[in-house]
């Protein structure tokens, strides 16, 4: 069991992480695609962001430097992370659902990685770890666990309950609602357990402090002491496995809709270094069948965006 | 009011349409057009139309025929589903592959959407209209079709020909004027969704709606106008367009053309030549008066700025982008300035920006700024006064949600309207609601389409003008002028105003931003806006 347990916690987290990376280089390998932004962009400057304004307003403004402003980017890009301001702005009554269920994994990733830092510290200094230190490292995980998982909590089950009401009944595919169910019963799973057996969150601690010290070694106690904590890492390792692997990955896929599409208004200056993937993309053979391109695959973009007029 | 029940409908009961929505089901207008009772008479789309094509609603906008054999069903489900791939890979549409492929991975059906498009809004929230709807069609017929991925994971729909043709006719249930993907707290984007289901229709299996392909590009590539003038046309409309406003302004200009070395090459979309002719001649007096270096160009295409493959075709989109460039680069202009059109605008100045390069790369810029250059400059003067009357601003989806064109507009009516006469619409800018013309709607009129989209597509612009203007006298005693600085917008906007006897029974007329301008200015004849309804 102990093994297993250990075995399945590497896995979910490798499979978290070659998912994600594969998702990242999925998104950022795509081809140039025409211009499509949304205004306001937030990284645009001298106080255009504000009304959704961009450098378009400038008279001869390829001219001019352009004013990017990453740190009003970062005015928007860290609340709608954190506080998912753009639900709150526009979906207000499901805001109070998906909130509460994104902090709480917010703090249930806090609090791993919390634990993960002091098994590190533990291993390496342990008579900090003893003393005030390692109390604050317990205080936090404790604090972040419970907050976590309760709000994660609440948050799932709510939003399990408008799946099952319109307009959203409609559109949720079972996957859907069992997507959601995965959570209620990992989070459910682990905070039973910290009810019950390990109240400080310790034995898990301990858990993942010997995964990332990679020290396989059972848990100390007996029956539900060792067996819970067990359980619930193992339903959290494969919540983790899964999450990258469904929709739910829009975390990656957001960085890239706002970045590469929402807000991507670099413009093609003459000479620039954009002209040279145009060209490219130009050459792209094409197939499209309807009368007036008759693409072979054999005739390209360029071919056909300057070719007399067929009927 | 007739609905789908579900997602599923759309491939059931050919033949009936699956949604209806009457009068007296719609919130009433503010007034005086708050009586339900009174609202004009929606005309209903005939049996034969009926008959003839396939039936999704109260309206008709391109014609599908119905098959006439299984043979045929089955070669059109076929060839929907070859669009559907090839619009996944690089080669065929690398051009939007990963806003598509965003838009049909990452959505979480939270349906926030639905409460920014003001179609849903203004047809009582009817099902068939939410965003979502269309979007939830394709992206199933993808997963189970092109995929083959589980429906428990997806969700399921049977394909077949009525599946097909409701949804390339629903893709034209949309403006594609974006408000949705703007309020996404993800990035999904339904109106692209709308497109590329326009697209399929139109690259892989030749079904378009006429106004925009056949009457629309293909009549520009061909004859150099949507409207079917000719060059010659063209200048002998303009010579006489300069003549017309000299005598109304007492002000004598020629329109320039084909200077080469001149700075600015102005492309006005060609409907204002033949429905607004005021605006090119107040372009024409303006930009005389200002000592601008200017042309206009008489290559076939280059007087013409629409280019209507922005909503429908990424083909017809780049060859009319490239004609208009390179009628630029034969002139050897510093820049063309796109006059009063705001799909115009976003066509060359953003979405051609990934097209054109090289010779054909020259930079492009908004009237709206080179107008307000011309206010900065103070080389024309204006004498507010004359523009003392109530003044709303329709803000055109492309100039500023998709453009980033918000404040020149209004500082420019800032310095020809007198204080307190400018009023804003609730929301304005980038938050702003489409006019209901959009995506090509403004000069779409077969079957009853005309009277769908003034009563459904504009009734919410039409509520917003409204409410901009309520305190007013609402009688034709107290004229008002809405400004709206977009030749499609201005039709619709036009169109809605004729169906509710806007003028006569409220006092409210329309025109664009360079009128007002003119309007005002201190060396012309005072009366340049006249008050009569065209």
């Amino acid at each position: 069991m102990t093994i297993i347990t250990y075995m399945i916690a590497y896995c979910g987290m490798a499979i978290f992480l070659v998912a994600c990376v594969a998702r990242f280089k999925m998104w950022s390998k795509m081809p140039m695609h025409l211009r499509w932004e949304l205004y306001p962009v937030a990284h645009e400057g001298g106080g255009r962001a504000t009304y959704g304004g961009s450098y378009l307003e400038e008279s001869d403004w390829w001219t001019k430097p352009r004013n990017v402003s990453l740190l009003g980017e970062a005015k928007v890009m860290v609340p709608e992370i954190l506080f998912l301001e753009a639900l709150k702005e526009h979906n207000n009554q499901l805001w109070k659902l998906s909130f509460p269920f994104h902090f709480g994994l917010y703090l249930v990733a806090a609090c791993t990685i919390l634990m993960m830092v002091n098994g590190v510290l533990g291993a390496l200094f342990p008579g900090l770890m003893a003393g005030i230190i390692g109390t604050l490292f317990s205080w936090l995980i404790s604090i972040t666990g419970y907050a976590g998982l309760v709000l994660g909590l609440v948050g799932a089950v709510g939003l399990i309950q408008r799946r099952f009401v319109k307009p959203l009944r409609d559109y949720s595919a079972p996957v859907d609602v069992l997507n959601l169910v995965f959570f209620v019963i990992a989070f459910g799973t682990a905070l039973t357990t910290a009810l019950w057996v390990d109240r400080g969150f310790e034995r898990v601690s301990t858990f993942v402090g010997n995964l990332v010290t990679f020290h396989v070694s059972p848990l100390p106690g007996t029956g539900p002491e060792v067996f819970m904590p067990m359980i619930s890492a193992i339903l959290l390792a494969m919540l983790v496995a899964y999450i990258p692997l469904t929709h739910m990955s829009h975390f990656v896929g957001k960085y890239f809709a706002y970045h590469s599409i929402r807000w991507a208004d670099e413009p093609n200056l003459p000479g620039g270094k954009q002209e040279k993937v145009i060209h490219e993309l130009l050459d792209q053979p094409v197939s499209w069948s309807a009368p007036h391109i008759q693409g072979d695959g054999k005739k390209t973009w360029l071919d056909v965006a300057t070719e007399d007029q067929k009927k | 009011m007739k609905q789908p029940d579900s997602v599923k409908d759309i491939s059931k009961h050919p033949g009936q349409p699956l949604a209806h929505v009457e009068p007296m089901e719609l919130v009433p207008l503010p007034p005086p057009f708050d009586n339900l009772d009174e609202e004009p008479e929606f005309a209903k789309l005939s049996d034969q139309a009926r008959e003839q094509y396939v039936v999704l609603d109260d309206t008709i906008a391109v014609n599908i025929k119905k098959p006439e054999s299984k043979e045929e069903e089955d070669r059109l489900v076929q060839s929907f589903l070859s669009g559907l791939k090839k619009c996944f890979t690089k080669e065929d549409n690398w051009t939007f592959l990963q806003p598509l492929e965003m838009s049909m991975e990452h959505c979480a059906k939270c349906q926030t959407c639905s409460e920014a498009c003001h179609i849903f809004e203004e047809s009582a929230e009817n099902e068939l209209y939410r965003p979502t709807y269309r979007s939830e069609i394709i992206r199933r017929i993808y997963f189970k079709y092109i995929k083959k991925a589980s429906t428990l994971v997806h969700g399921d729909i049977d394909l077949n020909w009525t599946t097909v043709a409701r949804l390339i006719e629903l893709s034209y249930r949309c403006n594609l004027c974006r408000r949705c993907a703007q309020t996404c707290p993800i990035g999904i984007d339904n109106a692209l969704l709308s497109r590329e289901i326009r697209k399929i229709a139109s690259q892989e299996m030749g079904i378009t709606a006429r106004e925009l392909h056949k009457d629309g590009s293909v009549l520009q590539l061909e004859v150099g106008s949507s409207t079917g003038m000719t060059p010659m046309i063209v200048k002998d409309n303009i010579e006489f367009i300069d003549e017309d406003t000299a005598e109304r302004t007492g002000i004598e200009y020629e329109t320039p053309w084909d200077v080469e070395g001149a700075d600015i090459l102005l492309i006005h979309n060609a409907g204002e030549i033949m429905a607004w002719p005021e605006n090119p001649g107040a372009f024409g007096t303006i930009f005389d008066a200002a000592g601008l270096s200017w042309t206009m160009s008489s290559e076939i295409v280059a007087y013409d700025g629409i280019n209507y493959g922005v909503w429908y075709d990424d083909m017809m989109f780049a060859k009319v982008a490239v004609k208009h460039a390179q009628a630029a680069a034969k002139l050897g202009v510093k820049k063309i300035v796109l006059g009063e059109c705001g799909h115009a605008h976003k066509a060359l100045t953003v979405i051609a920006d990934k097209v054109l390069t090289g010779d054909l790369n020259i930079p492009r810029e908004s009237s709206m700024v080179t107008l307000l250059d011309i206010v900065r400059s103070g080389k024309v003067k204006f004498d507010k006064s004359r523009n003392d009357f109530p003044v709303t601003l329709h803000d055109p989806c492309n100039l500023v949600r998709l453009m980033g064109v918000v404040s020149p507009q209004r500082e420019i009516i800032e310095a020809v309207v007198p204080e307190g006469r400018f009023r804003e619409m609730a929301p304005h800018g980038v938050e702003n609601y489409c006019c209901g013309g959009g995506s090509g709607f403004a000069i779409m009129s077969g079957h009853n389409f005309a009277d769908w989209r003034h009563f459904m597509t504009g009734r919410k612009k039409f509520r917003q003008i409204l409410e901009a203007f309520q305190g007013e006298e609402m009688d034709m005693e107290h004229p008002k002028y809405l400004c709206a600085p977009c030749s499609n917008c201005k039709g619709q906007i036009r169109d809605i105003l004729a169906y509710y006897d806007a003028w006569e029974k409220a006092g409210i007329y329309y025109g664009g931003l360079v009128e007002l301008m003119v309007n005002a200015m201190v060396d012309a004849q005072p009366g340049f806006i006249d008050w009569e309804w065209h």
